[in-house]
């Protein structure tokens, strides 16, 4: 329902203006930040359940700064919001928004591309360059944090429900075996999808060609042929797996830590031995914003590991500061009962906080541009949508 | 000073008819005319998000519109008919058994028909999600008693997307067939009798064919958005069960392959069109400008 009335409000946007594609011009950090200066308040587009709902961290942030922030959780899927934002973009308007957060992905692609956001002033971001992890700050999908810097990041891997698989799954090619036969979820997004056809291949999906990609969604076109997958989920694939519809299924780290703390399900999350990927989802300034000082003093605020390791006890998805970690432990020893049984559960799950040897094993994705884009997602929603 | 009046009354008069369409003609031009303008002009034209679209002509997208999905065009349209000849054989019964039997709770049995509607078309298509899952409330009951095997399923197939469509626009079906059959003269009916029709006789031969517009109103309004339908499928199919609409919306909002989706829309909607005319000009169409008329 949604999703038609976006589409039809996106097409006949398009239509009305004449279609015009470019965006802002190609600025510098000097350049965008000249004269602007905070006005006190900022809007802040998240997507659902992605801060405690009391927003301690807002709440905090208010009182440092005396900025007031307008939260709204108006962001369900990347390209959704994209297909929403960039009509107001492409005509230079203020989207209504001064931080958002997306995954990176083609649409976060397409907006760089497009030159849609704000270049970042490092040198208002010290808390980012103090305690984030060097892994989220020269990611391959924005190099020297040009544009983004993570809110929080996750692990797509394999999890399995025990109940119904009798062994250790350790490989992607437990995907493919027909022990599981309409057993098996994948998903439907064509980046994932195509992700897990080029690890099964052995490729790294950031090394990946043109000719990878082929072979990659040859070996899923197999894996369905031979009748193994149940179906291509877009994000409702925990309660399959929880009732035994699917046996083993690809899976968000934090989706599955959540289903087993709140429902006491004991889903196994697997970092496969060929490679898992890494995902984030990143702040991000509009270069439309009518508050971008105010959004860039947020996003540093979200890198106090005070504020990091508050967040994180909240959404269990990865946090960019390590230092919250140490934080979360202090917070441990002094409390008692439920609480620090949650506390220690968050601080040990290799879920949040993944060991160095996950580390090693989890890759970026493959780099969609405008110009390869067309020859890459067909080729994966052939398999997924026919 | 009267006639000047007389005059002007005169002249209204003759604008009042068109000024008294005026609201439906803008309805139509806002709300039909300019999507419709907007999809085809978008469907011949050539681009990229970042580049910009420009109008060329291109009518390789309709070629490429069919040559890659015609197998979903093809499915929507099947399963959209099953699912409507679903609806007319529950829902036939339905109506006429209200119509015909319903006596002083005729409203309290349509009002139950209708309390489905009450909660999200979203939200109860899932929920069929959980009550058909492999070990849920029905199969896994039916499996724990012996009667199933345990590796039988029912969600994530045609058979699933097929009961879901049906399911989710039974009304449709059900509201308009009542309407004809409520208003119809019962005593139609006994006339047939007197003149000796069997049971059988006078439902065949006097009551089915009065209720035809009713069914035909039924049908347009179940088979369209039934084939267009993209929520259903994508909860309760699994693979190889897609439909167009999922396709367009995946060529809109994933893709951003605007030009190709508004071929694919633009090609369904001409599929659709098609279909209805014809079936009205089989089914006669002074039936159908009766069913408009009602």
């Amino acid at each position: 329902m949604l999703g038609l009335s976006t589409m039809t409000a996106a097409g006949l946007a398009l239509s009305a203006c004449g279609v015009e594609g470019q965006g802002g011009e190609s600025a510098t950090a000097e350049g965008f930040w000249d004269g602007k200066e905070s006005n006190g308040r900022l809007t802040f587009a998240n997507w659902p359940l992605y801060m405690d709902p009391d927003k301690p961290e807002l709440k905090a942030f208010t009182e440092e700064t005396g900025i007031k922030v307008d939260y709204d959780e108006a962001i369900q899927d990347n390209p959704s919001f994209f297909g929403k934002i960039q009509p107001m973009l492409a005509q230079s308007e203020p989207i209504g928004y001064d931080l958002m957060v997306l995954t990176n992905g083609i649409e976060l692609n397409k907006l760089m591309e497009l030159n849609y956001l704000a270049p970042l002033d490092h040198a208002k971001l010290p808390n980012f360059a103090e305690h984030a992890a060097d892994i989220y700050k020269n990611t391959s999908y924005d190099p020297g944090n040009r544009y983004t810097i993570p809110y929080a990041s996750g692990i797509t891997g394999i999890a399995y429900n025990p109940e119904y698989v009798d062994r250790e799954i350790t490989s992607i090619k437990d995907l493919w075996d027909t022990a599981f036969k309409d057993k098996v979820g994948m998903f439907a997004d064509p980046q994932e999808l195509a992700n897990f056809g080029l690890f099964y291949n052995g490729v790294k999906p950031a090394d990946s060609t043109e000719r990878d990609w082929i072979d990659a969604a040859d070996a899923l076109q197999e894996q369905r042929d031979k009748g193994l997958v149940r179906r291509y989920y877009s994000q409702d694939y925990i309660q399959p797996l929880s009732n035994g519809d699917i046996w083993m299924s690809m899976a968000w780290s934090g989706d599955i830590f959540q289903q087993n703390a709140e429902q006491g399900t004991n889903l196994q999350f697997v970092v496969p031995e060929e490679g898992a990927t890494l995902w984030s989802d990143n702040m991000m300034i509009p270069f439309t914003a009518k508050n971008p000082v105010d959004a860039l003093m947020l996003m540093d605020f979200f890198y106090d590991p005070e504020i990091a390791a508050g967040l994180t006890e909240y959404i269990n998805y990865i946090t960019p500061v390590p230092k919250s970690r140490e934080v979360l432990r202090d917070k441990a020893a002094k409390a008692s009962g439920e609480d620090k049984e949650w506390l220690e559960r968050v601080i040990d799950s290799p879920l949040v906080y993944p060991t160095d040897e996950d580390y090693e094993k989890l890759h970026n994705y493959v780099p969609i541009t405008s110009n390869n884009e067309e020859k890459f997602a067909p080729l994966f929603l052939s398999v997924s949508q026919s | 000073m009267a006639a000047t009046q007389a005059g002007k009354r005169g002249r209204t008069g003759r604008f009042a008819p068109y000024a008294l369409v005026l609201p439906g003609w803008v309805w139509l031009a806002l709300f039909f005319v300019a999507p419709i303008a907007s999809v085809v002009s978008m469907s011949l034209m050539t681009g990229s998000l970042g580049a910009g679209y420009s109008f060329t002509f291109e009518v390789g997208n309709y070629t490429r519109a069919l040559g890659l999905y015609w197998e979903q065009i093809l499915r929507s349209l099947l399963y959209g008919g099953l699912a409507t000849l679903l609806c007319i054989a529950i829902g036939y019964p339905v109506a006429y058994w209200i119509a015909f039997k319903g006596g002083a709770y005729k409203t309290t049995y349509l009002l139950l028909v209708l309390l489905p509607f009450f909660v999200s078309f979203v939200l109860r298509t899932i929920s069929w999600g959980f009550i058909l899952s492999d070990n849920g409330v029905i199969l896994g009951a039916l499996k724990g008693l012996g009667v199933l095997p345990a590796d039988f399923g029912v969600l994530n197939s045609a058979t699933a997307v097929v009961f879901g469509l049906a399911y989710n626009f039974l009304p449709f079906m059900v509201l308009p067939i009542y309407a004809v059959l409520e208003r119809m003269d019962h005593r139609v009916v006994e006339a047939a009798h007197d003149l000796y029709a069997g049971r059988v006789q006078a439902f065949v031969r006097v009551v089915l064919p009065m209720s035809l517009p009713g069914v035909f109103a039924g049908v347009i309004m179940v088979f369209i958005p039934t084939s267009a339908d993209y929520v259903t499928a994508t909860v309760l199919g699994g693979t190889g069960n897609t439909m167009i609409g999922k396709v367009i919306q995946t060529q809109y909002l994933v893709n951003n392959a605007y030009p190709l989706a508004a071929a694919i829309t633009f090609v369904l909607m001409a599929v659709l069109l098609i279909g209805i005319f014809s079936y009205a000009k089989a089914l006669g169409t002074e039936q159908v400008m009766e069913v408009q008329a009602r």
